[in-house]
């Protein structure tokens, strides 16, 4: 659906991005990952087409992006913001109607997407005069308001309490189910876990992975088991450091050129094996590990 | 275009909504004419209330003789300075006008001693018709009557007629002329100050809150400038017309109501002689009135209109852009030199040179530029303009102003975006020059 190809863009004094290729399919969640100042913002504003990119190309839908795509995509920057002093439904009209909604389509849309955030009751009041939290529902409905095939997110649970980031969340799911994709730019880990299905991951301007969250995660596990064991015998091999956890003993293990299996069959000598996993390592750790790698190169 | 209209409609009513507006449209043209009426009211008040001030004159001459007014009265009892000086310590007398024996070619050590400091309306009264007195001594001395003198007093008065075409004349006044440019040159200035700052204000909040980013992934960035600065434009022009609408309805009821109380008018010219010196005769209102007719509004307001929404575009893109390039108002001080130079020295311009000499070089020249054009050039609409150059100074303007736009919009598409770095007039360049 959304197709990068080697794209780059400098400014002045530095490079944003170098040469950035990602492919977007259709109806998925895709997180975009990196530190502070990697290039995720240039990528957002080259695809929204704030701004040109120096090389490279972007298709939407097997077409280069023109000015028209722009009805197609929505964008909730991480910075928000809105008319202070514009009434919510006038604000919510203007930017429907900006994106190229007629009037009576803006109309019908608001109204439908204010009961469904539950705020129709609020519809006349300024935006000044609302909670942080009712003025980001309203920033999130004048980015979906449009019904955009694609949807661009950066940091959209910022500024919401865990109830509303769970509408929210709600709301994103339901987009994808309907077919939209949703580009997920975030540091919140935990969130690109529960909702992401592919991820990519940029570090001062390029790309450093990209994949399905089970690819990336399989690429990176450490090859470490964790094992729990009952009646240990007293001779184990020095560089085993088990940790007492009441009954059982926990072991943390790597594999060191063996299978799983040779692992188990060794450990099953000294004690009764309990359970046996292989470690699986969180996106979290994973972002932190290869941002640490490749800022030192 | 269908978006720029969304944005000058989203502009225009964001601001006429208002209570602000409203207030500020309904109350300035109010406020000018209020303060005009309380000024006329106290000084009819004061006069009525006023009581009778005694002046005491010794005169060591015996040739003058002060005539009393309703409020000067002027009584010669006493011969003694010194009692006339504690009677108007004791408050018995107002004023004590001492004149010595003095040389009618040389007239020194007149002396007023009062409590307070007497007006100057008080002092330009004696002095004038002491003036009098001596001027007409002398000319006595020198051996012609009285009589005379009256007779050849004369009031000149120099109707200005101005040839136009064939047989046709049409009757001006300098100071009416001066007048109309001097209120349309400043109405444009404060115009442009007033409205520019609420572009800059307008970008600047569209950009610290970071809407901008939202319109930017909407429509280009050039269109939303233009939008807002046709918007705020649209909301300045409502606010004129409106004013023009209630000033016109106000005056044509103040000038019936003036029309009836006549009298009033004498009133001022009383309490104030040198007032009564300067204002027209009662025939010459009818000569204002064929002045006024003898103008031509249409061109006028026309022309005005033109070189008010030149100058507001022209300087509106610069105003904008400066919004684009800043995080917040007060960063944008350092920018506004360029805006605030020319717009002074147009409005300088305008009553240094133009108002008094709208056919100097300089004036020509002032009323050309396109950053000077819009405030000078209305200084010399009144009086007449060469059509040629007219048709150059609102060519230069339009281009101007299109000039303008294009150089704003190259900085504001790059500004609007740009966060925590403090531009300076290089890295502005800098922006001008990118391809993007």
């Amino acid at each position: 659906m959304l197709e990068i190809n080697q794209l780059s863009k400098s400014y002045e004094n530095h490079r944003a991005l170098s040469e950035v290729s990602l492919q977007v399919p259709r109806a998925v969640i895709f997180g975009l990952l990196g530190p502070n100042g990697a290039g995720k913002t240039t990528l957002i504003r080259i695809i929204n087409q704030i701004i040109e990119q120096d090389e490279g190309s972007v298709h939407l839908d097997g077409k280069v992006l023109s000015p028209d795509d722009i009805r197609k995509i929505g964008y909730l920057p991480e910075e928000r913001g809105l008319y202070k002093k514009m009434k919510v439904w006038d604000q919510l009209i203007y930017f429907a109607r900006l994106k190229g909604l007629d009037q009576h389509e803006a109309k019908n849309r608001v109204k439908s997407w204010l009961e469904k955030m539950d705020i129709y009751s609020w519809r006349e009041k300024k935006i000044e005069d609302l909670s942080k939290g009712m003025a980001q529902k309203v920033q999130f409905i004048s980015t979906c308001i449009h019904e955009p095939s694609l949807l661009i997110l950066d940091e959209p649970f910022s500024g919401f309490d865990p109830v509303n980031a769970e509408v929210i969340k709600n709301e994103i799911l339901e987009l994808k189910s309907k077919g939209t994709t949703v580009i997920l730019s975030t540091h919140r880990m935990e969130s690109v876990e529960l909702l992401c299905d592919q991820v990519a991951m940029i570090n001062r301007s390029r790309k450093i992975l990209d994949g399905t969250i089970r690819e990336v995660k399989s690429k990176f596990r450490p090859e470490v088991f964790e094992i729990a064991m009952t009646n240990l015998s007293q001779n184990l091999p020095q560089e085993w450091t088990p940790r007492s956890d009441g009954d059982s003993w926990e072991f943390t293990l790597p594999l060191a050129g063996k299978t799983p299996n040779q692992l188990l069959t060794e450990m099953m000598e000294y004690g009764e094996v309990i359970s046996f996993s292989e470690k699986i390592p969180t996106m979290e750790e994973i972002f932190i590990q290869q941002v640490k790698a490749t800022s030192h190169e | 275009m269908n978006k720029i209209f969304l944005v000058i409609q989203r502009e225009y009513l964001a601001r006429v909504k208002k209570k602000s507006f409203l207030i500020a449209t309904l109350i300035t043209p109010l406020i000018f004419p209020a303060i005009m009426g309380v000024f006329v009211w106290i000084a009819v008040q004061e006069k009525e209330n006023q009581s009778l001030r005694i002046i005491e004159v010794i005169d060591e001459t015996n040739l003058f003789f002060m005539e009393s007014s309703d409020q000067y009265a002027f009584t010669s009892s006493i011969k003694d300075p010194e009692e006339a000086k504690s009677l108007v310590i004791e408050g018995d007398r107002y004023g004590f006008l001492y004149i010595p024996k003095i040389d009618v070619a040389n007239p020194k050590g007149i002396q007023f001693f009062s409590l307070d400091n007497p007006s100057m309306s008080l002092m330009s009264y004696l002095e004038n018709a002491m003036k009098r007195k001596i001027e007409d001594q002398r000319l006595y001395e020198k051996g012609i009557d009285p009589q005379i003198l009256k007779e050849i007093r004369t009031a000149v008065d120099i109707q200005s007629v101005t040839l136009v075409g064939e047989g046709e004349e049409k009757i001006n006044d300098a100071s009416v002329n001066y007048a109309i440019g001097f209120l349309t040159g400043i109405l444009i200035y404060i115009f442009i100050f007033v409205y520019g700052n609420q572009i800059m204000q307008g970008v600047i909040e569209e950009k610290s809150s970071r809407i901008v980013e939202i319109l930017v992934s909407s429509l280009k960035p050039f269109q939303l400038m233009l939008g807002k600065i046709v918007g705020i434009g649209a909301v300045g022009l409502t606010q004129f017309l409106i004013w023009v609408i209630l000033i016109g309805a106000l005056s044509s009821i103040v000038m019936g109501v003036l029309g009836m109380q006549m009298p009033q008018q004498q009133a001022m010219e009383m309490a104030n002689p040198e007032f009564a010196n300067a204002a027209p005769d009662t025939g010459e209102l009818g000569e204002i009135l064929a002045v006024i007719n003898g103008i031509d509004f249409v061109s006028i307001v026309l022309s005005f209109l033109f070189y008010f929404l030149g100058g507001y575009l022209l300087y509106g893109a610069l105003f904008a852009a400066i919004g684009s390039a800043v995080d917040a108002p007060s960063d944008a001080q350092q920018f506004m030199f360029p805006i605030t130079i020319p717009l002074i020295v147009s409005y300088m311009g305008l009553f240094v040179f133009v108002l008094q000499d709208p056919n100097s070089t300089t004036s020509f020249w002032l009323s050309v530029i396109p950053l000077t054009s819009p405030i000078a050039m209305m200084g010399r609409i009144s009086y007449g303009v060469p059509f040629w150059e007219l048709a150059l100074s609102m060519g230069l303007l339009v281009t101007g102003f299109l000039l303008t736009t294009w150089l704003a919009g190259k900085i504001y598409r790059i500004g609007i975006l740009m966060h925590g770095t403090k531009p300076s007039y290089k890295i502005l360049w800098k922006w001008i020059k990118a391809s993007q």
